[in-house]
C-alpha cells in the first residue's frame, strides 16, 4: 500500500497541470490583481516577462519563491551547487531529503508545485564566460544572487554588453544591499553599473564571504524578497524602482540608507565592449591575487602542529569562533596583520584562517616582508576543514 | 563646523562605532586622510564615498552638518 500511494502522489502533480485554465489563474493571482495600480495588465506583463535568477541561494530562494508565485512566465535558475546542510538555515526551499541534490533541479521541482502556470528553466551549471552570454541573452532582467565578486563582476559585465537590466542583492552580517543597474531611469539618466561603485573587485581577504563572516538567516530572505519586488515594479511600471540608487538595510536596527549613484566616465574602460573581450576575461583572476604555492593540507599540519620550533598564527578577527584545541597558536588578525609582521620571529611559520583565504593573504604579506628568509605556510581550507576532518577520525 | 560620518558593514569592525562627528574638514579628500590616519586599516578597504546621500566621484566640498557615508562592497548571498 505505501508504495502505491507514493506512485499515486508522484502522478497528482501532472494531473494538476492538465486542470489549469483561464479560471484558475484568475484565482490564483486575484488578489493581486484587485490592486488598481497592478490590475490585469500587470499580470499580463508578468506571465510575458522572463526573469533569469543566478545563484539559488540565500537571496536567490526567496526572490524564485516570490516570482513563481507571482505569475512571471518564465523563470531561468542558474546554479551549480548542491543543497547541503548548512544552506538550509537561509535557503528554505530546500528541505533536509534535498541536501546532496542539484540545488536549480531541486528548486525547479518546488516552485513548478508551487506554480504549474510558469514555464522554469534550470541551468545546473556554474556560469563562466563561455556560457554567459548565451544564458542571459534568453532573459529580459537577471536577477544576481550569487555569493562571491567573480560572479557578481562576470554577471555586471555580462549585463552590460547585452544591455540588460540587472537587479543587484548583497549581504554581510546583518546588512545587505539593493540597487538596479542598467537600466534607464524616468529622468534619462545615465544607466549606472556596478563598476560605477567598485571599479575593480576587492582582493581575497580584503572582503569576508558567508562562509567566514556569517550571515541571519532572515537577512538575505529581505534582501532576495527586495529583489524580487524591484523585479514586479520594473515589469508591472508601478512605484519608484531602485534605479541608480543603492540602498542598504540594517536587520539590526531596521535601518534604511538610500543613496542616489551616477554614472562614471572613466567606467566604460574596465568593461569587456565585444563578446570576445568578455569570453578572454579572468574574473577568478581579479578576484584573487593570493599565491596558492603557501597552501599546506591538513596531513602535513598535523604533522608540524606540536612542533616547538613552529610558530601557528590564526589571522582571524579576535571575535571569531570557533577556538581550535590540541595546538598552541598566537592571534594576529588580519586588519592589524601588516603593522605586526616584524614581531613574528620563528623561521617557519603556518597561518590559518577560516576557510583558508584571508590566511593565504596574510603569507603573501609575509612573503613580501620576509621573502625566502622564513618557511611560509598556510592551512588550504582553514580551520573550519581541519575541525570537520579531526571530528570525523 | 560640524560633519557627521557613517560607516556601513565590515568598515563598523575597523571603526568600532557605525557614527562618528567630526569638525573642522573642508572637503571629502582631507576627511579620507584624517580618518586613514585614525584608523589605518581603512586603507586597505574598498568603500564608496556619498555626501548628503549622493555618491562623489571626485574631492568634493563639505558643508556644515552635512553627512557622510562609506559604504564597503558586500558579497555574500
Amino acid at each position: 500500500m505505501p508504495i502505491t500511494a507514493q506512485l499515486h502522489y508522484c502522478h497528482l502533480f501532472p494531473e494538476d497541470k492538465k486542470m489549469k485554465s483561464e479560471n484558475t489563474s484568475y484565482e490564483r493571482y486575484q488578489r493581486q490583481i484587485i490592486l488598481k495600480e497592478f490590475g490585469e495588465t500587470g499580470q499580463q506583463k508578468l506571465l510575458q516577462s522572463k526573469v533569469l535568477v543566478i545563484g539559488a541561494g540565500g537571496l536567490g530562494c526567496p526572490a524564485l519563491q516570490y516570482l513563481s508565485a507571482a505569475g512571471v512566465g518564465t523563470i531561468g535558475i542558474v546554479d551549480d551547487d548542491m543543497v547541503s546542510i548548512s544552506n538550509l538555515h537561509r535557503q528554505p526551499l530546500y528541505s533536509t531529503f534535498d541536501i546532496g541534490f542539484s540545488k536549480a533541479e531541486k528548486a525547479k521541482h518546488s516552485l513548478t508545485r508551487l506554480n504549474p502556470d510558469i514555464t522554469i528553466y534550470a541551468y545546473n551549471e556554474r556560469l563562466t564566460t563561455q556560457n554567459a552570454l548565451a544564458i542571459i541573452e534568453k532573459f529580459d532582467i537577471i536577477i544576481d544572487g550569487t555569493d562571491n565578486f567573480a560572479s557578481r563582476y562576470l554577471i555586471n559585465d555580462a549585463c552590460v554588453l547585452l544591455n540588460k537590466t540587472l537587479v543587484y542583492g548583497a549581504v554581510s552580517q546583518f546588512e545587505g544591499q539593493v540597487a538596479i543597474f542598467n537600466s534607464q531611469n524616468k529622468n534619462g539618466d545615465a544607466p549606472v553599473n556596478y563598476r560605477d561603485l567598485f571599479p575593480t573587485p576587492p582582493k581575497d581577504g580584503e572582503v569576508l564571504n558567508c562562509a567566514e563572516a556569517g550571515v541571519l538567516g532572515v537577512l538575505p530572505g529581505i534582501i532576495g524578497t527586495m529583489q524580487a519586488n524591484e523585479t514586479i515594479k520594473l515589469i508591472t511600471g508601478i512605484g519608484k524602482p531602485l534605479i541608480n540608487s543603492l540602498l542598504t538595510y540594517n536587520a539590526l536596527n531596521n535601518g534604511i540608507y538610500e543613496i542616489s549613484l551616477l554614472a562614471k566616465a572613466t567606467t566604460q574602460s574596465l568593461l569587456p565592449n565585444t563578446q570576445a573581450a568578455f569570453e578572454a576575461m579572468n574574473y577568478n583572476w581579479l578576484c584573487s591575487s593570493a599565491n596558492t604555492r603557501f597552501e599546506i593540507d591538513i596531513a602535513t599540519f598535523s604533522q608540524h602542529k606540536n612542533n616547538p620550533d613552529v610558530k601557528i598564527i590564526d589571522v582571524r578577527e579576535l571575535n571569531e569562533q570557533p577556538i581550535p584545541s590540541g595546538f598552541q597558536f598566537k592571534r594576529i588578525p588580519l586588519s592589524v596583520f601588516k603593522e605586526n609582521t616584524a614581531s613574528i620571529e620563528n623561521e617557519t611559520v603556518i597561518l590559518f584562517c577560516q576557510s583558508g583565504k584571508r590566511s593565504l593573504q596574510a603569507a603573501q604579506w609575509l612573503f613580501d616582508t620576509f621573502g625566502e628568509s622564513k618557511k611560509i605556510y598556510s592551512l588550504k581550507g582553514g580551520i573550519l576543514n581541519w575541525i570537520n576532518h579531526s571530528s570525523t577520525q | 563646523m560640524k560633519i557627521n560620518i557613517l560607516f556601513f558593514g565590515q568598515l563598523v569592525d575597523i571603526t568600532g562605532t557605525d557614527k562618528i562627528l567630526v569638525e573642522n574638514m573642508n572637503d571629502t579628500d582631507s576627511l579620507v586622510n584624517a580618518l586613514h590616519e585614525t584608523y589605518p586599516v581603512l586603507t586597505q578597504s574598498k568603500y564608496l564615498i556619498s555626501v548628503d546621500k549622493k555618491i562623489i566621484e571626485i574631492n568634493t566640498l563639505l558643508a556644515d552638518n552635512c553627512t557622510v557615508a562609506l559604504l564597503p562592497p558586500f558579497s555574500g548571498g
